[in-house]
């Protein structure tokens, strides 16, 4: 029930935050240095005369006054209406929303393999202190740290599909084009976190609780799993958090490595070519991912550790 | 206080005594970035070639005595572009650090300075851009200002300084009311020059924390949008762009793709480990917090 509630709370908090990110991304796109009319103009390739301008002004709805503009646009936005691309002269939303999924998928993929591979790569380093297993997690997180991700795709690719072979070098379909792109995604935030849960849990192992634990005649395992684990596992989920900004970034990179069909090409071409109603809806979208991605991990947070769900409680 | 005034007074020498209390990879770390900025210097005058003469009679070299890492597709020296590199990718961040920092100290500074509604306004402003994952914020950006170096070195600036807003507003909060700080008002000083004096070097060192943590994240970041097609257009030498360049020559020259990613890798780590031994230095609480 605590947490049923912890979570309508925090959803209904979306709303006023979604709010305030349309108006900045609508003002900024706005306010910017260019006339979107001229870049509507641009990208159909019709040359800019005077009348041109105007009427493309018109059509637009950018003669009229700014908050009339966004109020406009807001409620074309709440019918998922997000516009017309300039440059594709297509509906917008349809687009992403299919090009979307397999960013996603991967994005997703990436994040499975971060915390599947990170969460024993750290145990592993804390039991075995300065031994092997935490010689090999300390030199994979120096070079996780520092390793560029689309170049780290490139070395897999070289590696595993041209001198190996055992690899596709690119597209989608099979899992075992997952691994390589999901790999290069995750490799920062997985050695990161790897390094983060040692140090957390040897923090932990230093308690009294486990101390106490351990007096009460608990074995090795079980003390691990369920006194030292779960209250290691807590930073990790909130760098868990911090990272997703960082893999669904790396994702937008790697796909074009990797020929993997999703967001990332559609939205960097409407970059270049500021195509505004794609760069519009595109950033919403991430942010709304964003945003989703984090509430999901408070409530993780909130589950592992009953203090934030009750403190929720006693304020409200 | 003492150390703080020697330190003052002989950056070199305190730099050296820095160095000379830490390990192997420190050192060689700091080699390694002292080397970065003679070349992003120098570069001119120590390349062997003109890193954008174009030479097609001598395309995709291998390394020879000549060429020491071999030429591109089009001939060009690879040793000299990525030489050439240098500049684009330390001046970049050289920039847009300064960029950061300067909205940092104002912004943070007016935020924990005149507090009430003022700061309560500014901290929601940051709230938004630290909502933002850092890419996605920097490639709207470029959506918004267009492509080119100076374009993503505004984004980066602008999906950056929140951080460094929020460190300089809280540490001025903390300090606002002791009593040197009341002190020097009676005595009649303004709240610039109370600012400048008092506050602001109080903020500087971890500034300086932070600063050298992001600087191998931002060269990833120019590097990447580059990569893309976003920062730094052909036939600009830059590390982001080799890689671009190198990407159809994968199955015949993988080499041509290794030399400008293993020039930004050793870079970005020469940096980190700089940053982890002055963050352990100046401001060990920090310690695994900055994750962004």
């Amino acid at each position: 029930m605590t947490m049923l509630r912890f979570t309508v709370r925090r959803l209904l908090f979306l709303i006023p935050m979604l709010f305030v990110a349309s108006v900045a991304i609508f003002l900024m796109l706005r306010l910017g240095p260019s006339d979107p009319a001229m870049d509507y103009l641009r990208l159909s390739r019709v040359p800019p005369t005077p009348q041109a301008l105007e009427n493309a002004r018109q059509m637009l709805g950018l003669d009229l006054p700014i908050t009339v503009q966004y109020f406009n646009w807001l409620g074309d936005a709440l019918h998922l209406d997000f516009g017309v691309s300039y440059a594709l002269q297509r509906p917008v939303l349809p687009d992403i929303l299919y090009y979307l999924p397999a960013t996603l998928q991967l994005a997703g993929v990436a994040l499975l393999l971060t915390l599947g591979v990170s969460i024993p790569l750290g145990m592993c380093a804390a039991r075995h202190r300065d031994g092997l297993p935490d010689q090999f997690v300390r030199l994979v997180a120096f070079l996780g740290v520092s390793m560029p991700n689309f170049w780290l795709g490139f070395l897999l690719v070289w590696l595993l599909s041209i001198e190996l072979g055992w690899l596709p070098p690119m597209g989608r379909g099979s899992w075992s084009q997952l691994i390589m792109p999901a790999l290069a995604i995750a490799f920062m935030s997985l050695s990161i976190n790897a390094r983060l849960l040692r140090a957390s849990m040897l923090e932990v192992t230093g308690q009294r609780h486990v101390y106490y634990a351990r007096l009460r005649g608990l074995g090795a395992g079980r003390v691990e799993r369920s006194h030292i684990l779960r209250n290691a596992l807590l930073p990790i989920v909130t760098a868990t958090g911090m990272h997703i900004g960082e893999l669904i970034g790396g994702t937008l990179i790697i796909e074009s490595i990797f020929g993997w069909p999703g967001i990332g090409r559609y939205a960097v071409s409407a970059i270049f070519n500021r195509d505004y109603p794609v760069i519009q809806c595109f950033t919403l979208m991430m942010v709304l991912v964003f945003v989703l991605c984090n509430l999901i991990v408070d409530i993780v947070y909130a589950w592992l550790d009953p203090r934030i769900r009750l403190g929720v409680e006693e304020k409200a | 206080m003492i150390g703080a005034l020697e330190q003052r007074k002989l950056p070199l020498a305190a730099t050296f005594a820095f160095l000379g209390g830490s390990g192997w990879l420190v050192r060689v770390s700091a080699v390694l970035v002292m080397i970065l900025v003679v070349l992003a210097i120098f570069s001119p005058w120590i390349m062997p070639f003109d890193p954008n003469e174009v030479d097609l009679a001598s395309r995709l070299l291998a390394p020879d005595a000549a060429h020491w890492l071999g030429t591109d597709h089009l001939g060009r020296d690879i040793l000299s572009r990525l030489m050439a590199g240098t500049r684009v990718s330390l001046g970049s961040v050289a920039i847009s650090l300064f960029v950061i920092m300067t909205l940092g100290i104002l912004i943070g500074g007016a935020a924990g300075f005149l507090g009430g509604r003022a700061d309560q306004l500014i901290m929601r402003v940051t709230d938004i851009f630290m909502t933002f994952p850092t890419l996605v914020l920097a490639l709207f950006m470029i959506g918004m200002l267009g492509t080119g170096l100076v374009n993503v070195i505004v984004a980066i600036a602008l999906s950056h300084w929140a951080w460094y807003a929020r460190i300089v507003r809280s540490i001025v909060m903390s300090l606002r009311n002791r009593e040197y700080i009341l002190a020097s008002r009676l005595a009649g000083a303004g709240r610039v020059r109370i600012f400048i004096e008092h506050l602001l070097p109080a903020t500087l060192s971890q500034l300086l924390v932070l600063a050298t943590l992001d600087i191998g994240h931002i060269m990833l970041h120019v590097a990447g949008l580059s990569f893309l097609g976003l920062g730094v257009m052909p036939p600009t030498p830059e590390w982001g762009v080799m890689i671009n360049d190198a990407r159809q020559f994968i199955w015949t020259n993988p080499l041509l793709m290794v030399w400008p990613g293993l020039a930004l890798f050793l870079s970005v780590m020469a940096f980190n480990v700089i940053g982890d031994a002055v963050r352990d230095r100046l401001d060990p609480h920090l310690r695994e917090e900055h994750v962004h």
